[in-house]
Formats: C-alpha cells, sequence, structure tokens
C-alpha cells in the first residue's frame, strides 16, 4: 500500500467517524446524568438541515455551525422538557423524538434539496501540513474533526475533574440520594440533555457541511442508532467513544476499500463487517475486564426522578 | 387459489366494473396516478419520474389529473396504496421494480383500471410493462471515460446487484474497453439507493484506488459533489447534475419519462389504451443526455456524440459479440446481439475482462 | 408555580381520559398545522380522512387490521422484556430472522399440500427469532454485554443477511435475477378470516396472545417474576429469582414473538419474501409498547392507533397530495401528546402560589 493510499484512507476514516464522535459523546454526556436519549437520529438530522440551511443564505461556516447546535439544542429541549417536567418514559420519548424529528426536517427543508453550498475545507498551516506524512495526518484535518476530538476531551475534563461533573454523575448513579444532599436534578438532567442535542445538531451537519454538500431527507441514515450503540461500546467512558468511532468508521470505509482492491468476499458479508466486530470487540473487552467490576454503568439510566419534597 | 379467495375476487370485480362504468360516462378528464420509491427531492430516480409526471401535466393539461405519492415502501404497505389509488383513478403508474406483485395482485382485482408498471416483467391484460435501455447511455458514458481516464481506472459506485446495474456495469465496461483497452473498472457495492454519507465514502475510497473517472447507479448527487472536490470526472445519474458538479460532470443519462407518460394517459383518454411491453432507448428518446462539458476534448465529445447518433438510429447495440463471460465461456458470437429475454433482461454475469468479482 | 403531587392510587378516571385529552391535543395542534400549510383545502376533511375514513371505510377499516396486527405481536413480546428491564431493541431483526426462517420452509416445501405446513412454518419462524435473541441472551448472561447494544446490531447484520438470502438459495429461478423469492405456494400462505381482504389470522393470534399474556403477567410466576426484577432488582434477588433466568426468558419470549410476526408478514400480506419484509415494525412495537404502558390488552389499543396514523396517513397524501413527512410528524406529535397526559393519571396537578 502506497503513502498517499493510506493517508487517504485514514483521513476517509476521519470523515466517516466525526459525526459518530460529536453525537455519541453528547449522547455519553446525558446518559452519564442517567437520562437515555433515544431521539440522536432525529436531533442529527434536524442540525444537518439547519447547517446546511444556514451555510446556504449566509456562506458563513461558523454561523451554519452555530445554527446546528442550536437546532439540535431547540428539537432536544422537547424531549427533555417532557421526561423531566411531565415525567414520560425517555425511551418511548426518544422515538417519538426521532419520528418528529425526521418528519420535520424533510417537510421544512423540501426547498433545499435542489441547492448545493460550499464546503467546510480542511485546514492547511504552512509549514506543518507540509511535513511529509505527519503533515496531512495531523495537520490538516477539517476544523470539525479537532474540534470532535477536543469535546471528547472536554467532556472527559468535564465529568472527571471539576466539581459539576462529578455531581451529574451522582445523580446518574443515584438520583435519589443526589437530591437528598440538595442538588437539583431537573436543572443537572436538562442541561446535559441540551448539551446532547447540540452535540447531535453538529455531528447531523457535519454530513452536510464537510462530507457532502448536499441536504437530503433521511441522509443520517441510521448513524444516531449507531452513536447510541457506541456509547454503550464505550462503556460510558469519553476516549473510548474516539476508539469506538474509528474502528467503526474504520471497517465501514475499509470495506469499501476491500471491495475496490476485489478481495473476495461477498460485499453483502463485508457489508455486516462493521456490526459484527462492535459486537465481538465488545465481548473481548468484557472478557478482559471480567474481574473487574464495572462501575461505568449510570445505575439511573432510564428511571424517572421526581421529588416529593 | 382456493375457492374462498375467487369467489371473493370475483364479488370486487362486478362491483368495481360497475363503478368503473359509471365514472367513465362522462367525459371526465383522465385521472393519473403515481407511486414512487423515494421522495422527489432525491434528484435521481423519483425525481426523474416526478418531472416526466410534470411533462405529461403540462402537455394534457385540463384533460388530466395528476396523483402523486412519495416514499413508498416496496413492502406489502404498497399493495394498500395501490388499491388506494386504483379505487379513484383510471390508470396507476408504480415506478419501482418491487411494486410488481402488488401491482399484479391489485391489477387482478380492478380489471378496468389500467396499470404501468416500471423495470418489471409481469404483463397483463391491464398491466403494461415498460423500462428504459439505461445500458445504452452506459455505452456513450463508457466511451467517453475511457478516452478521459488518465490512470485507466473508472470507478463504479452501485446499489444493488440487479440485472439494470449489471448491465449498466458491463455497458459501460465494454464501451471503455473498446477506446481504450488498458481501462480497468472496479466496482464498489454500496447496498443502498439512497444514503448521500455511504456514496461519498466510496467515491473516496474509489478516488484514494486510482479512479479518476466515476459512475454511479444510486440515486443521490454524492458522488458528483465528491468528484468536484477532487477534481476527477463523473457523470450524471438519472437527471442533469451539473449544479453539483460544473466541472465534474462530463455529461449526464437523462432518465425521460414525459413522453412516455402524456402518451399512455392520452391513450387512456381515447380509449386507445392497450397493454404493452416498453423497453426503450436512445431511439425512442426515453435516455437522453445532460450537455457535454466543455472541458472535454472536441474528439472526445465528437466520438460520443457519434455514439448517440449511432444508437439513436438504431444502428449499433453496446452488446455486440464476440463478447465472453467473466468466466471465458462465450456469450456472443461474432456479430450476434443478445436477445432481451433471457440474455438482457435477467442478466447475471460479468463480461470477460472486468476484474472485480461477481457479487453473490 | 405548578406542582406535581402523586397519587396514592392512579387515578382511574385519568386512565380513559388521558388518551382522550391527548387526541383532542394531537388533533388541535395538527389543525393549526393545517391551516397554516392548506391553503385552499378544507381542513374538516383531512381530518376526517386522517381519522375516520380508515374506520368506516369497508378497504380501509381491515386494512388498518393488517397493520396493526404485527404490531400487536411485536409489541406484547417486547412490553414483557420492557417489565424487566431488558431492553431488546432490535426486534426488528428477531422479525426478519422469523420471516427467513418461515419462508425458508414455505419455500422448501413448494407445492407441497399440507395442514402440517404453516405450523412447521410457524415453528421454524418462532425458533429462528429466538435464537436471534438468545445471542443477544447469551451475551449478556456470559459476558455481561448490554443488550441495546447486541440486538441493534443484529439488526444491522439480519436485514444484510436476507439481502443475501435473495440473492442466493432463497431466489425465485424464475425471476429474472431479481432479490425476491418466489410467491409462496397457497398452502404457505395464511388462512384470510374476512373474505375480500387480506386480513389473516394472525390478528386473531395477536388478540388471543394478548390475553394469555395478560393473564400470564397477572397470575404466573414468571409474571410475578419480571415485574419484580423490573421495579426492584435488590427485592427480586432476595427472592431467590433468578436474573439470567429473567433475562433468558424475556429475550426468548419478546425474539420468538417478533419471528412469527415475521413470518405472519411474509405469508400474509406480502406472500412472499422480499428485501421490503423489513419495515421498521420492530421499532414502531417500542413505541407501541409504552403508548400501553406495556400493558397486554392496552397494546391492542395502542398498535391499532399507530396503524391508523400509517393508513390514514396514506390517505391524507393520496388525497391531497401532501408529503409523506406529515405523517410522521403527526406520529411524533401523538406520542409526545399521549405521554405527557399521562402523567394525570400518577400525579395531581395543582397550583400553588406560594414557595416552600
Amino acid at each position: 500500500m502506497n503513502e498517499s493510499l493510506f493517508i487517504n484512507i485514514i483521513i476517509g476514516i476521519s470523515i466517516a467517524s466525526t459525526p459518530l464522535i460529536f453525537a455519541a459523546i453528547g449522547e455519553l454526556l446525558v446518559e452519564r446524568s442517567g437520562v437515555l436519549n433515544l431521539g440522536v437520529e432525529g436531533m442529527m438530522i434536524v442540525g444537518a438541515l439547519l447547517g446546511f440551511v444556514v451555510q446556504f443564505h449566509t456562506g458563513n461556516p461558523f454561523l451554519a455551525v452555530f445554527a446546528a447546535l442550536l437546532g439540535g439544542m431547540a428539537i432536544s429541549s422537547i424531549f427533555a422538557f417532557l421526561t423531566q417536567f411531565l415525567l414520560t418514559n425517555q425511551v418511548a420519548t426518544g422515538l417519538a423524538l426521532t419520528l418528529f424529528g425526521l418528519g420535520f426536517s424533510a417537510f421544512a427543508g423540501r426547498g433545499y434539496t435542489e441547492e448545493t453550498i460550499v464546503l467546510i475545507k480542511a485546514i492547511h498551516i504552512p509549514v506543518l501540513s507540509d511535513i511529509p506524512f505527519i503533515g496531512p495526518l495531523v495537520f490538516s484535518m477539517n476544523p470539525l474533526v479537532y474540534l470532535a476530538f477536543f469535546m471528547v476531551y472536554l467532556v472527559w475534563w468535564f465529568l472527571f475533574k471539576t466539581k459539576q461533573g462529578l455531581i451529574l454523575r451522582s445523580i446518574g448513579d443515584n438520583h435519589d440520594a443526589a437530591h437528598a444532599i440538595g442538588h437539583n436534578v431537573v436543572r443537572y438532567r436538562f442541561m446535559a440533555i441540551l448539551f446532547g442535542g447540540a452535540m447531535a445538531g453538529v455531528g447531523g451537519a457535519f454530513l452536510s457541511l464537510v462530507q457532502v454538500p448536499i441536504w437530503g431527507e433521511d441522509m443520517t441514515a441510521g448513524r444516531g442508532w449507531i452513536a447510541l450503540g457506541l456509547v454503550v461500546f464505550a462503556s460510558w467512558l469519553p476516549f473510548r467513544i474516539i476508539l469506538g468511532a474509528i474502528l467503526f468508521g474504520g471497517i465501514t470505509v475499509l470495506q469499501l476499500h476491500a471491495q475496490g482492491f476485489d478481495i473476495r468476499i461477498s460485499a453483502q458479508y463485508l457489508s455486516m463487517l462493521p456490526y459484527l466486530a462492535t459486537i465481538l470487540i465488545l465481548v473481548s473487552l468484557r472478557i478482559r475486564l471480567k474481574n473487574k467490576t464495572n462501575r461505568t454503568v449510570p445505575n439511573c439510566l432510564g428511571r424517572i426522578f421526581h421529588s416529593t419534597s | 387459489m382456493s375457492k374462498v379467495r375467487f369467489s371473493s375476487i370475483l364479488k370486487l370485480t362486478v362491483l368495481s366494473t360497475v363503478l368503473a362504468f359509471t365514472s367513465n360516462v362522462s367525459a371526465d378528464p383522465v385521472k393519473a396516478a403515481f407511486v414512487y420509491i423515494g421522495p422527489t427531492g432525491d434528484h435521481g430516480w423519483t425525481y426523474a419520474h416526478d418531472e416526466g409526471v410534470k411533462y405529461a401535466k403540462e402537455k394534457l393539461g385540463d384533460d388530466v389529473i395528476m396523483t402523486t405519492i412519495e416514499n413508498v415502501a416496496e413492502n406489502s404497505d404498497s399493495e394498500r396504496v395501490i388499491t388506494s389509488l386504483a379505487r379513484k383513478n383510471d390508470i396507476v403508474f408504480t415506478t419501482s421494480f418491487g411494486y410488481m406483485n402488488p401491482t399484479v395482485k391489485v391489477a387482478k382485482r380492478y380489471p378496468d383500471v389500467k396499470f404501468e408498471h416500471a423495470t418489471g416483467y409481469m404483463l397483463e391484460d391491464n398491466v403494461s410493462v415498460y423500462s428504459a435501455r439505461f445500458y445504452e447511455g452506459r455505452h456513450v458514458i463508457g466511451k467517453i471515460a475511457g478516452r478521459m481516464t488518465e490512470s485507466n481506472v473508472v470507478g463504479y459506485i452501485a446499489s444493488f446487484p440487479i440485472p439494470e446495474v449489471i448491465r449498466g456495469i458491463n455497458s459501460a465496461f465494454l464501451a471503455a474497453k473498446s477506446v481504450n483497452p488498458d481501462v480497468q473498472i472496479k466496482v464498489v457495492w454500496v447496498y443502498s439507493w439512497y444514503d448521500p454519507g455511504k456514496e461519498a465514502d466510496a467515491a473516496n475510497a474509489l478516488i484514494a484506488q486510482g479512479a479518476d473517472v466515476l459512475m454511479q447507479h444510486t440515486d443521490s448527487t454524492a458522488a458528483m459533489t465528491v468528484a468536484e472536490e477532487n477534481g476527477v470526472y463523473a457523470f450524471g445519474q438519472a437527471s442533469n447534475m451539473r449544479e453539483w458538479g460544473p466541472n465534474a460532470q462530463l455529461t449526464g443519462i437523462i432518465n425521460d419519462w414525459g413522453p412516455y407518460y402524456a402518451d399512455r394517459i392520452a391513450a387512456v383518454r381515447d380509449g386507445t389504451w392497450s397493454s404493452s411491453d416498453t423497453f426503450a432507448g436512445v431511439q425512442q428518446g426515453m435516455v437522453k443526455f445532460a450537455p457535454m462539458n466543455n472541458n472535454m476534448p472536441t474528439e472526445v465529445k465528437n466520438e460520443a456524440m457519434q455514439a448517440i447518433i449511432d444508437l439513436s438510429m438504431g444502428k449499433i447495440h453496446p452488446f455486440t459479440g464476440p463478447i465472453n463471460k467473466q468466466d471465458g465461456s462465450p456469450w456472443l458470437a461474432e456479430g450476434e446481439t443478445p436477445p432481451n429475454f433471457p440474455d438482457l433482461l435477467t442478466m447475471d454475469f460479468y463480461v470477460e475482462g472486468i476484474d472485480s468479482q461477481y457479487p453473490n | 408555580m405548578i406542582k406535581l403531587i402523586p397519587r396514592v392510587e392512579n387515578s382511574k378516571v385519568m386512565i380513559l381520559l388521558s388518551p382522550l385529552l391527548a387526541m383532542t391535543l394531537t388533533a388541535l395542534t395538527a389543525l393549526i398545522i393545517f391551516i397554516f400549510i392548506l391553503d385552499d383545502i378544507k381542513v374538516s376533511s383531512v381530518f376526517f380522512t386522517l381519522f375516520v375514513l380508515p374506520l368506516t371505510d369497508s378497504y380501509l377499516f381491515p386494512e388498518l387490521l393488517v397493520k396493526a396486527a404485527p404490531l400487536m405481536i411485536i409489541g406484547l413480546g417486547l412490553s414483557i422484556g420492557f417489565r424487566a428491564g431488558i431492553w431488546n431493541i432490535g426486534a426488528e431483526g428477531q422479525y426478519v430472522i422469523g420471516g427467513i426462517a418461515g419462508g425458508a420452509v414455505g419455500l422448501y416445501f413448494y407445492n407441497v399440500e399440507g395442514f402440517w405446513l404453516l405450523p412447521l412454518m410457524a415453528i421454524a419462524s418462532i425458533l429462528g427469532g429466538m435464537f436471534y435473541a438468545s445471542i443477544a441472551a447469551f451475551l449478556r448472561i456470559r459476558y455481561q454485554v448490554n443488550e441495546i447494544l447486541v440486538t441493534l446490531m443484529l439488526t444491522y447484520v439480519a436485514v444484510l443477511f436476507l439481502s443475501a438470502m435473495l440473492q442466493g438459495p432463497l431466489r425465485n429461478p424464475a425471476g429474472f435475477n431479481f432479490p425476491e423469492s418466489r410467491i409462496f405456494h397457497d398452502s404457505a400462505m395464511l388462512p384470510i378470516i374476512w373474505e375480500g381482504t387480506r386480513l389473516h389470522i394472525g390478528f386473531i393470534v395477536a388478540i388471543i396472545l394478548s390475553f394469555v399474556a395478560w393473564f400470564g403477567i397477572k397470575k404466573h410466576m414468571f409474571g410475578m417474576q419480571i415485574k419484580i426484577t423490573g421495579s426492584a432488582p435488590r427485592a427480586a434477588k432476595f427472592a431467590g429469582f433468578n436474573d439470567n433466568k429473567t433475562v433468558l426468558y424475556s429475550l426468548l419470549i419478546s425474539g420468538g414473538l417478533a419471528g412469527l410476526a415475521g413470518f405472519f408478514e411474509a405469508s400474509g400480506p406480502a406472500g412472499q419474501l422480499t428485501p421490503g419484509l423489513p419495515q421498521f415494525y420492530g421499532f414502531t412495537a417500542i413505541i407501541v409498547a409504552f403508548l400501553a404502558r406495556l400493558h397486554p390488552i392496552g397494546i391492542l389499543f395502542s398498535a391499532l392507533l399507530i396503524a391508523l396514523s400509517y393508513v390514514g396517513g396514506e390517505e391524507v397524501q393520496i388525497e391531497y397530495n401532501l408529503p409523506s413527512s406529515i405523517t410522521q410528524i403527526f406520529q411524533g406529535m401523538l406520542l409526545f401528546y399521549f405521554l405527557a397526559c399521562d402523567i394525570l393519571i400518577k400525579y395531581k396537578v395543582v397550583l400553588n402560589k406560594t414557595k416552600n
């Protein structure tokens, strides 16, 4: 394999993985607070539409990404309101959110299927980007790829290095106890859900602002569900999201390359690989961790909290 | 078929005959309905059908009332949708292969309604089938690709291994090879008709592996945009995709269903409709081309234009022997062209010279 | 400010009233949307087409039941697992495998008449669905791997497997090499229970199953076990209930029922195996289960309601040329309101002006 092909594959993997990283890291924080939001797909698609629309009208990528962020937040606020104030079941509300998001974006975006935009380009740093091999791999990625990595770090830092992060985790583990010592469970969870929505929105917008300069209904094509799977895969540990997303995106991209190289396996079975590999890796991780008790699962995940006092 | 079912169908038949009779007495406009597999905004397959519907509406004006329904999945829901349409319309067009059995089932229950099924093969007294010889379009773009590639690698993004897609790959390859003996074709299956992200991933993979001309048999404009970004060439699919690749799009295969739709609806109006089997190509104007890009050398453009002219006069056939199958066994003898059935309509093999393995 | 006070006992009145309130709110919101997007069409007739026509039309009403039947069967199975806190998100995959297994048996005995064929297909489909769900059960029990991820991933695998089967062994030999099976032989088709419609025996099975489940949950030991495991895992352990058994049985039941639904779909309205077999019944059934608050009899009604939104939605699209996304928006809203109004069952809403 020659060098430029290798670099191309890595860039391809980064493009396929980044939407998953954004959506999954947002959902990770949400789940750490004890909330399970299955509406990731719906929030992503709304972000994809809004990012595209704003980029189309303004041509300003900062505004476009910001709009996607706000869009994801806005639609997640429906979920937050219903689950936190009206105490609805989270699984069902999340599914409803996905339905609603897909329908809303398809309807609102009807006028934009004929349009195209200027993509957000990869950066080029003089000198650094020109270093052979290292340059293209480390210093010439898309700015949103770096942002995704930074968000993972930020979530890790927030969860494990700040007081608020500690509180959020304790709420996820035992909301009654956290409430008893005076923490505002609903407020923390509300904020976490909005953050999850914002990240899903940006992840969706990555598809329409970086990967392809088009908008089409259902263009997220199930990536929100994969992101949900990645959170579990990562055992709710932020940095493992990167690992999982790269593995998943990597196998997706590599199976396309394998077809190009004509590796003699049926394409259907090759296409199964990303899903089967995710399960296998998960099992092997568990085997290795077998003797350690797993303390990363938020105990209150999906449970409804209501304070009586 | 069991007795119970038969008698129930008979009842419905009588009922619908009466209904159809009463509705045909007055000189009402023809009611035509169209079932779409995707959204009209896909800019591929469904978009092209919808453009055809608009054309027919413009042409027939007040003589026709159009109903379209989009995003109808190819499952048991489609039978209900087709039935609902059959109850209210004079002619129903079902525009995807997967509607075949539901269409035939419903047609049996509504013998006075006309049905037109795209890309299938089941003909009935009140069911026509129609399809286009897209492989003729692939022949033209194959020639262009063979000339334009410098790396001698043409990338092909394919959806599902069905005869129509296989015909396209074989036709494009043979045409490319006829002008460039060193050309190779790399096929990547994405197992989706519409997934912009995955289509873009496939386009990127093919470009990374050296392809400098892309073809696609998927519906979105994603591959075209990737080609434009990477400075390689591509061809529009089903519609003119110039806007997404002003430099990349050399030309495009355009599915022009409009005249056919206008004709068939007019035939219902005039009472001349009868079941027919249409497999039309460049000659009949069902397969057309987007304007040739000016960045192509004149010789290449002329050669492509010549191929289009030859096809439209029926002078050439994209599959003209001698052609062997991929495993070396003979398919067509010197000068032989294949019949529609079974060779073209059931094609499930690559021709000799294609490196990729046939998906199965 | 508004305060929620838990009721000592679920309000019987609200159990009936809250769905009505939700429907009213949905209708009101839909009204506003329709007034906004429709210029020259009578909103009242859109409403009629959407809500009433599918219930009164002699063709659409049986179709409504056809659409509801698989949702009922899958929803029932899922509700049992959900009660125990077992999150089988991949019923869609088990449904597909069940459909393949049942269909494969039917195709193997093509042209063979026999009363035993349909039962054999049913058993194959149930076993197929059970087997597929048991992978998740095994991994959860043996390696503590979360079943949400495994069932979800296996759904994608099942869909690709279906595609591979239809490209290979199950492909119609006379089908022009399209990825579809043959149309099933008459003896492999489900009996029709309403002459002239597609309504098949699967609907009756769905009704029977829901009563069996209702009875089972009330009376049977396993019903108690899952209920307690779901609501109070520690108490369940003290009571000596085996957690692994709960995981295994709930996944086997939901998988088996999903598989059965796949067979009903293939041998009923579809009549053959096609790539269109998966149609999100597995996911939609999750919503159905929750709309019914996991109650077996409630599931009958919630499945009908969701089916109504599909069938009515199609009619509205046909009649008024509205995009299909309207149906999705509408379903989403319906669910939001239903879930929100349920709060009135468990809580009293009171206004108190003084903050404590």
